[in-house]
């Protein structure tokens, strides 16, 4: 039997022997990939956790289960490691690493060794952050935001996480930079920028967003710091200082984060959507370019954030319509996706349920988006649950809808094994009607004026809240659902060649399954477009020892 | 390992041979990543200029009189022996590239005596700030005491200690990347032909004496009309 990278590897320092440190010291992308994925779902599951406890708190007005201040750090905790843990570095740490270097051809990605260092620098990040639940003074209770002046006054312990959340924009930086080299430098002879899977551009345009953006939350953050050690007050205003500046500073980078979170989705999206309809994309160039002009005015619209915290009309009013803007580029996508979809042979895999669920949840949350960027209706909205439901159907219902979507897709390459498909769709059914049993009555719950954060509420509030909780048990049980599912394909799964789903991208064209150490056994040379299909058949086939094309 | 490392052809349909990039032996890679490197840097000064310029437009008297009080001889000693550090540090690298090895590690001592120079300065400067009550935590630059300075200069000052203090952070990595550079060198894995490391750390010095263009006459000069030239 032919050897996978689960067999061998190359490390950072040294040929150590026992399993244990070569997964250690690995500069593998694949093996790298897999690590994060392993981290990142222990906290995603630590933070669904955190939110089902909230749950339960909300299933009644008054006090059941925990105290107000014992909520406050909950949904800090929920959202820090969500935001700093999971969602940032979600896609493209697991399927950037994994997937991205396959795409384009190359043995790895330009810096290798630095993808280890990374990788140990996320951990430890991660470690902070985690460490401070077990100090005295107790997690955060300021909210993922670390809004001035609270997070400056609070006896929580803030320095930790502020700390954690610096490290860890350093490792998203380096991942950005890596990337952004890697596809700059490594793409296979012929690969010309718009012959890149649209995949690739997602993560180009998001590595541009981590790397120009994320320095400046990082110093925001280390003045903050500085602030709650020294007393400077440069955010402080009983010190001279100005609140609103470090909501500026912070959503300088935090808004264009969320794109970072969702471009690589969107790229998820458009390798499943293809390659499930064998059709070839529709519109791949303005697929392309719409995620860097996503990525281009996502820079220019934090202000959005700051409606109610002081700002001049002015400023208000041009945020708003550059708001309205992003829905332009992200519109484009949308109708690009259906029309690839029109008269092609749609094949409902598992992967495809998942994009096409997310067609629906992320356009509901995508248009609530505008509807809160218009500033009349935001003073009205702004932190309500209206704006919760929004953004969890944007980032759940859009980025971890697609990461699940990937993960499903790419399953067989990673593993080279087969989940079981029945079981698989149960587990999105449940899903997503448990999604959307969740989050939709938030929207009406906001809308009557339930604020967020707060850990009671009025008795007419009920009625939604408890529509969430059930709608939160069933969306628990299908993920649980769909973990094991996994685990089980990944334990007892059928063998699978190495495209099963009979897609045309690089990634599909190794020689074993799972692919070997140094991914394809020579860099093919490309001269076709990435999804190519003829009556619903790939057209480049390739000889995969010589990586020579034979159609 | 970039020695041995023999590049791959891929073939196309026409049988015309085309040479891959691997990430091994990649000059421009190495030099795009450091530049990308370098430009989080940028952006991160940034952000703290964009916060100084903030709060010098609401407490400009302020700013004018706590950049009055610095010592501008010391600042600008420093801001020549930086100058003349990126001079020695070019050279190092004009010398490796033309293949003079013994020249360029000459002139990477030069720099790193340059560096420790300037810190020794920074630390004296620091020293007799710190004895005339003005440091970071010290009652001059908290509010709310008899001894408080007013709001624009315990910002100015918050964010003096701040950014040189990054900056001088900087100059002891970059003292620490040089030494390091000094042992590849004689390790034999910097030479004429593959000096990318050496590359990325005259770049790296650049910025750091850049930065400090801009943070000398921001906190420095400012107050120089009303101030002289010593202080503290």
């Amino acid at each position: 039997m032919s050897k996978s990278y689960f067999d061998e590897t190359h490390c950072a320092i040294g040929h150590p022997k026992s399993t244990f440190m070569q997964w250690m010291l690995t500069v593998d992308h694949k093996r790298i990939g897999l690590m994060y994925a392993a981290v990142m779902f222990t906290f995603f599951f630590i933070a669904v956790s955190t939110a089902l406890l909230m749950r339960f708190e909300l299933f009644a007005p008054g006090q059941q289960f925990i105290d107000g201040d014992t909520f406050n750090q909950a949904f800090t905790l929920h959202g820090v490691i969500m935001i700093f843990l999971f969602i940032v570095p979600g896609i493209p740490a697991v399927f950037g690493n994994i997937v991205m270097p396959l795409m384009i051809g190359a043995k790895d990605v330009s810096f290798p060794r630095l993808n280890w260092f990374t990788f140990w620098l996320y951990i430890f990040g991660s470690a902070i952050a985690i460490a401070s639940l077990f100090t005295d003074a107790g997690f955060a209770d300021t909210g993922w935001t670390f809004y001035a002046p609270y997070s400056l006054n609070t006896g929580t312990n803030v320095i930790f996480t502020l700390v954690a959340a610096f490290v860890l924009g350093m490792a998203s930086i380096l991942t950005g930079l890596n990337f952004l080299v890697t596809i700059h430098r490594l793409r296979a002879p012929g690969m010309t920028f718009f012959k890149m899977p649209l995949f690739v551009w997602g993560i180009y345009a998001t590595a541009w967003i981590q790397l120009l953006a994320t320095p400046v939350v990082g110093i925001t953050l280390i003045l903050a710091i500085m602030e709650k050690y020294f007393g400077i007050g440069i955010f402080d205003p009983s010190k001279g200082g100005d609140p609103v500046l470090f909501e500026h500073l912070f959503w300088i980078y935090s808004h264009p984060a969320v794109y970072l979170m969702i471009l690589p989705a969107f790229g998820i999206m458009s390798e499943i959507i293809p390659v499930f309809s064998r059709r070839e994309i529709f519109g791949y160039r303005t697929i392309a370019l719409s995620s860097a002009s996503i990525a281009g005015i996502g820079y220019l619209v934090w202000g959005h954030h700051l409606y109610t915290s002081g700002m001049a009309d002015i400023a208000k009013t041009v945020f708003s319509l550059l708001t309205f803007f992003v829905a332009i580029p992200t519109g484009i996508k949308f109708y690009d996706w259906i029309a690839t979809m029109y008269k092609g042979k749609i094949v409902l895999s598992t992967p495809m349920l998942w994009a096409m669920g997310t067609i629906i949840t992320f356009a509901i949350g995508g248009l609530t988006g505008v509807t809160i960027a218009m500033i009349g209706v935001d003073i009205h909205l702004q932190d309500t649950y209206y704006t919760v439901a929004h953004f969890h159907y944007a980032m759940l219902g859009g980025v971890v809808f697609l990461f699940f979507a990937g993960m499903h897709y790419w399953f067989p390459l990673v593993t080279g094994k087969m989940y079981d498909e029945p079981k698989a769709k149960i587990a999105f059914y449940m899903q997503f009607v448990g999604f959307n049993l969740l989050w939709f009555p938030m929207f009406i719950a906001g809308f009557l004026g339930m604020p967020r954060r707060y850990f009671d509420y009025l008795p007419e509030f009920q009625i939604y809240h408890q529509f969430s909780f059930f709608g939160a048990l069933l969306f628990v049980a299908g993920l649980v659902f769909m973990f094991w599912v996994f685990y089980k394909g990944w334990t007892k799964g059928e063998k699978v060649g190495p495209n099963p789903w009979h897609a045309t991208t690089l990634e599909w064209h190794m020689p074993t399954s799972p692919p070997p150490l140094e991914n394809h056994s020579k860099v093919p040379y490309v001269d076709f477009d990435p999804y190519e299909y003829h009556h619903g058949e790939p057209v480049v086939k390739f000889d995969y020892e010589t990586m020579r094309r034979i159609d | 390992m970039a020695h041995e490392y023999i590049p791959e052809i891929s073939t196309d349909r026409d049988g015309t041979e085309h040479v891959v990039q691997g990430w091994q032996d990649d000059f421009y890679g190495g030099k795009l990543g450091f530049w990308l490197f370098m430009f989080t840097e940028v952006l991160m000064f940034g952000a703290m200029f964009l916060v100084l310029t903030y709060y010098k437009m609401l407490h400009p008297a302020d700013f004018v009189a706590a950049s009055a009080s610095l010592n501008r001889f010391l600042g600008g000693t420093n801001t020549v022996i930086l100058l003349v550090s990126a001079l020695t540090m070019g050279l190092s690298l004009l010398k490796m590239r033309a293949g003079d090895v013994k020249g360029a590690k000459l002139m990477i001592w030069a720099t790193i005596i340059l560096a420790l120079m300037f810190l020794s300065i920074k630390a004296v400067e620091w020293t007799a700030e710190y004895n005339h009550g003005v440091f970071l935590g010290l009652d001059a630059l908290q509010s709310g005491n008899p001894h408080s300075k007013p709001f624009g200069e315990i910002l100015f000052f918050g964010m003096y200690f701040t950014m040189t203090g990054i900056h001088g952070f900087h100059i002891i990595i970059g003292i620490g990347l040089m030494v390091w550079l000094l042992k590849r060198i004689n390790a034999g894995k910097v030479s004429p032909e593959h000096h990318i490391l050496h590359w990325n750390i005259a770049l790296y010095w650049d910025i750091v004496h850049l930065i400090w263009v801009f943070v000398f006459p921001y906190f420095y000069m400012i107050g120089a009309a009303s101030g002289g030239t010593g202080g503290h």
